[in-house]
C-alpha cells in the first residue's frame, strides 16, 4: 500500500501546486458562549463555528467576502485541507488567486452553518444540558438563525462590514436574509441560483427525502448513534432524490444516456443502466460524509425560508432595507429554482429602487450550474466582483 | 467614443433622472448619461457579451428579451426616462413597446435609422434592391431590422397609439445636425431621434 499512497500525493500536489488554487488551508474554530436566541424559540447557549478563510485582509479591514453554503456544502469552499485530498473544496472553480472570487483581492470567509455536521455545533455535538450528542433534539435553525450566527463570526473577526456576501441555492437565501437583517453590514449581495420562498413543489421533494430518512428502521427516532447504527438507505435515497433534481433531462440524457453497464438488459433490479449507478454511488458516498439530521435540519431552513411571510407576502416590502448593491443570476435549465424564481427577487429589487444586475445564463446542467465554470457565468461573476471598490461606498449614480 | 447623436439625447434628459436604457447593447450610452447628466440608469440587454460588458463596466442591466414584454419587470411610472435607441427595428412589435415603454417612464426616446433618408429611396426607387448602406448595413436576407420606417411611419404610429411628439432631431450619417435636415428631415435624416409622452 505504501507505494500507491505517493501517487495520489502527487495527483493533489499538482493541484495543490496550481497558480489558481489557494492551496493548502486549515480548518479554524470560533467558539461563542453568548446564548443565540433561535427563531424556534430555543436558544443555544454556547457554540462552536467551524471556518476557512482564503487571502489576506487588507489593513481597512474592507476587502471581506463571506460564501454561504448550499443543503450539503461546508466550510470547506476552495483549496485542500491536506497533501492527499484528491478533491478540492466545493466552490474551488469560483475561488482563488485569478478566479471570479479573485482570493489576490479578497479576503474569502467560509463557514459551516449551525446544525452542520462539519464542525460547527450540530445534532453531532455534544449538548451541555445532557452531555449526550444532541441528535434529533438539535433545534430546528432558520436562514435568519444563520445569518445572525454569521454576523457573530463576523465580529469575531473585528470585520465591521462585508464587501460582498455571495452564495448558491440555499446560499443564496441566506444572502437575501444579510441584505435585509444587517443591510450597513454588506455592500455587496450576489444571489445565485436562489428563490425568494420554496415552491410546493420544492417542499414536497424535500418532504419526500425526509420521510426516506424518517422512516429508515434504523433511523430511531433520530437517535441512531446512541443505537449503534445509521440510517444509510433513507439518507442514500435522500440523496439520491437531491441529485436527481440538481440534474436536468438534458444533463443526464448527455451524461448517461440509456447506456447501460453491462452492455445488455438482464431482466432484474440490480443496477443495469449508468444513471442507476451514478445515483447509488452519489447516494452511498454521501451517507458516509454527512449527517442524516442534519440533512433533515437543513431541509427544514429551505422549507421554512420566506422573508417575504411578514411583510404582508410582499417581497419588495421585504427587500426595503436592503442597501447592497445585487447581482442576481439564474441558469435556464435549472428546475429546481428556475429562472422564473430569480426574476421575482429581481422585480421586487427593482420595485425596491434597489441596484441590481441580472444574468440569466445559458446551462444544460441544471440546478449544479452554479458549481460550474461556465465562461460566461464566470465572466459575470468575475466583472461583478472586479467593480467592487472597497475603498469608496457604493457609486451613487448606479441604479 | 461619444457619438454626436448621444449630445441630443443628453440635451433633453434632466440631471439625476430615472433612465431606462432597452437594448442598452455594452452600456456606453448609460455610463454616458452618467457622467454628463448623474442619472440613475438600468439597461436592458439579451445578449451575453453585451450584458458583461455592462457589468464590466459596472453598470447595473437585466438580462431579457426585449420581445418578450418589458411591463412584468418594472412598476408603472418608476421611470422618468426610457430610452430605446436603434431597436425599434429589430423588434417583433415595436407597437408593442412603444406602448409599454410610456406605461412604465414620463417620457422615451426612441432613435432609429431612416428608411425615409434619400439614399434609401434611390437604392429602392431608382435601382430597384433593397437599401444597403451605412446605416443599414445588412443585406435583406440576413438583418435584424426587420421593421424599418420613415418619419411619417413613425409619427402615424405614434398618432395611433395616442403618443405625443415632444421633440424631434435629425442627423446625418456623421450623426450631425444642419439647416438642410431641418427643412427636409424625412429625405435628408440619416437617422431620426424622437422625444415622445402619452398625450394628456
Amino acid at each position: 500500500m505504501s507505494e500507491v499512497a505517493p501517487k495520489i500525493a502527487i495527483t493533489g500536489a499538482v493541484d495543490v501546486a496550481s497558480n489558481h488554487s489557494v492551496g493548502i488551508v486549515h480548518p479554524q474554530t470560533a467558539i461563542f458562549t453568548a446564548p443565540l436566541a433561535l427563531d424556534c424559540g430555543r436558544s443555544l447557549p454556547r457554540y462552536a463555528l467551524v471556518y476557512e478563510t482564503y487571502g489576506q485582509l487588507n489593513e481597512a479591514g474592507s476587502n471581506a467576502v463571506l460564501i454561504c453554503h448550499a443543503l450539503s456544502g461546508d466550510h470547506h469552499a476552495a483549496g485542500f485541507n491536506a497533501e492527499t485530498e484528491r478533491k478540492p473544496g466545493w466552490w474551488d472553480s469560483a475561488i482563488g488567486p485569478g478566479k471570479p472570487i479573485d482570493t489576490s483581492r479578497f479576503f474569502v470567509v467560509c463557514l459551516n452553518n449551525l446544525g452542520g455536521c462539519k464542525g460547527s455545533t450540530g445534532p453531532l455535538s455534544i449538548d451541555p444540558t445532557t452531555d449526550k450528542p444532541y441528535g434529533p433534539d438539535f433545534p430546528i435553525v432558520t436562514v435568519r438563525d444563520w445569518v445572525h450566527a454569521q454576523h457573530r463570526l463576523m465580529q469575531y473577526l473585528g470585520l465591521s462590514r462585508w464587501a460582498a456576501v455571495i452564495g448558491g441555492s440555499l446560499g443564496g437565501m441566506q444572502v437575501l436574509q444579510w441584505s435585509i437583517s444587517y443591510p450597513e453590514a454588506i455592500a455587496h449581495a450576489v444571489v445565485i441560483a436562489a428563490a425568494p420562498k420554496l415552491s410546493a413543489q420544492n417542499i414536497a421533494f424535500n418532504e419526500v427525502a425526509r420521510q426516506a430518512i424518517i422512516t429508515d428502521p434504523e433511523f430511531h427516532g433520530g437517535r441512531y448513534a446512541e443505537a449503534g447504527t445509521l440510517p444509510r438507505r433513507g439518507l442514500m435515497l435522500a440523496r439520491m432524490l437531491g441529485h436527481i433534481t440538481y440534474l436536468s433531462d438534458d444533463a443526464m440524457r448527455a451524461k448517461f444516456g440509456r447506456e447501460l453497464r453491462a452492455g445488455q438488459v438482464n431482466y432484474g433490479f440490480d443496477v443495469e443502466f449508468q444513471v442507476e449507478s451514478y445515483l447509488r454511488y452519489q447516494g452511498t458516498s454521501f451517507v458516509d460524509r454527512f449527517d442524516a439530521n442534519t440533512y433533515l435540519l437543513m431541509t427544514k431552513a429551505l422549507d421554512y425560508f420566506d422573508p417575504a411571510h411578514e411583510c404582508g407576502d410582499d417581497l419588495m416590502t421585504a427587500l426595503a432595507p436592503a442597501q447592497a448593491d445585487f447581482l442576481v443570476v439564474s441558469f435556464t435549465s435549472d428546475w429546481r429554482f428556475a429562472p422564473m424564481r430569480s426574476r421575482e427577487i429581481v422585480r421586487a429589487l427593482l420595485a425596491a429602487g434597489k441596484r441590481v444586475s441580472y444574468a440569466e445564463i445559458e446551462s444544460n446542467h441544471g440546478h449544479d450550474a452554479f458549481l460550474m465554470n461556465i465562461p460566461y457565468y464566470h465572466r459575470v461573476l468575475a466583472g461583478y466582483m472586479a467593480n467592487i471598490n472597497w475603498a469608496l461606498e457604493p457609486q451613487a449614480g448606479v441604479l | 467614443m461619444i457619438r454626436p447623436d448621444w449630445h441630443i439625447v443628453e440635451q433633453w434628459i434632466a440631471p439625476h433622472s430615472r433612465v431606462l436604457d432597452l437594448g442598452c447593447g455594452d452600456g456606453s450610452l448609460m455610463a454616458h448619461l452618467l457622467e454628463r447628466r448623474q442619472v440613475l440608469a438600468v439597461g436592458l440587454e439579451l445578449d451575453d457579451d453585451q450584458v458583461a460588458a455592462c457589468i464590466e463596466a459596472g453598470l447595473n442591466v437585466i438580462q431579457e428579451d426585449l420581445d418578450s414584454g418589458i411591463s412584468d419587470w418594472f412598476a408603472p411610472m418608476s421611470f422618468d426616462f426610457v430610452i430605446v435607441s436603434q431597436t425599434i427595428q429589430a423588434m417583433r412589435h415595436p407597437e408593442r413597446l412603444l406602448a409599454d415603454m410610456l406605461s412604465i417612464a414620463r417620457e422615451g426616446i426612441v432613435t432609429f435609422p431612416n428608411m425615409g433618408y434619400w439614399r434609401n429611396r434611390v437604392q429602392l426607387g431608382l435601382l430597384g434592391h433593397m437599401p444597403f448602406n451605412r446605416a443599414l448595413p445588412n443585406p435583406w436576407y440576413n438583418t435584424p431590422n426587420i421593421h424599418l420606417c420613415t418619419l411619417t411611419d413613425f409619427e402615424s404610429l405614434c398618432d395611433e397609439l395616442g403618443l405625443e411628439i415632444l421633440d424631434r432631431a435629425v442627423v446625418d450619417s456623421a450623426r450631425r445636425e444642419s439647416a438642410l435636415l431641418r427643412a427636409f428631415p424625412n429625405w435628408f435624416g440619416e437617422h431620426a431621434i424622437y422625444r415622445i409622452k402619452r398625450r394628456a
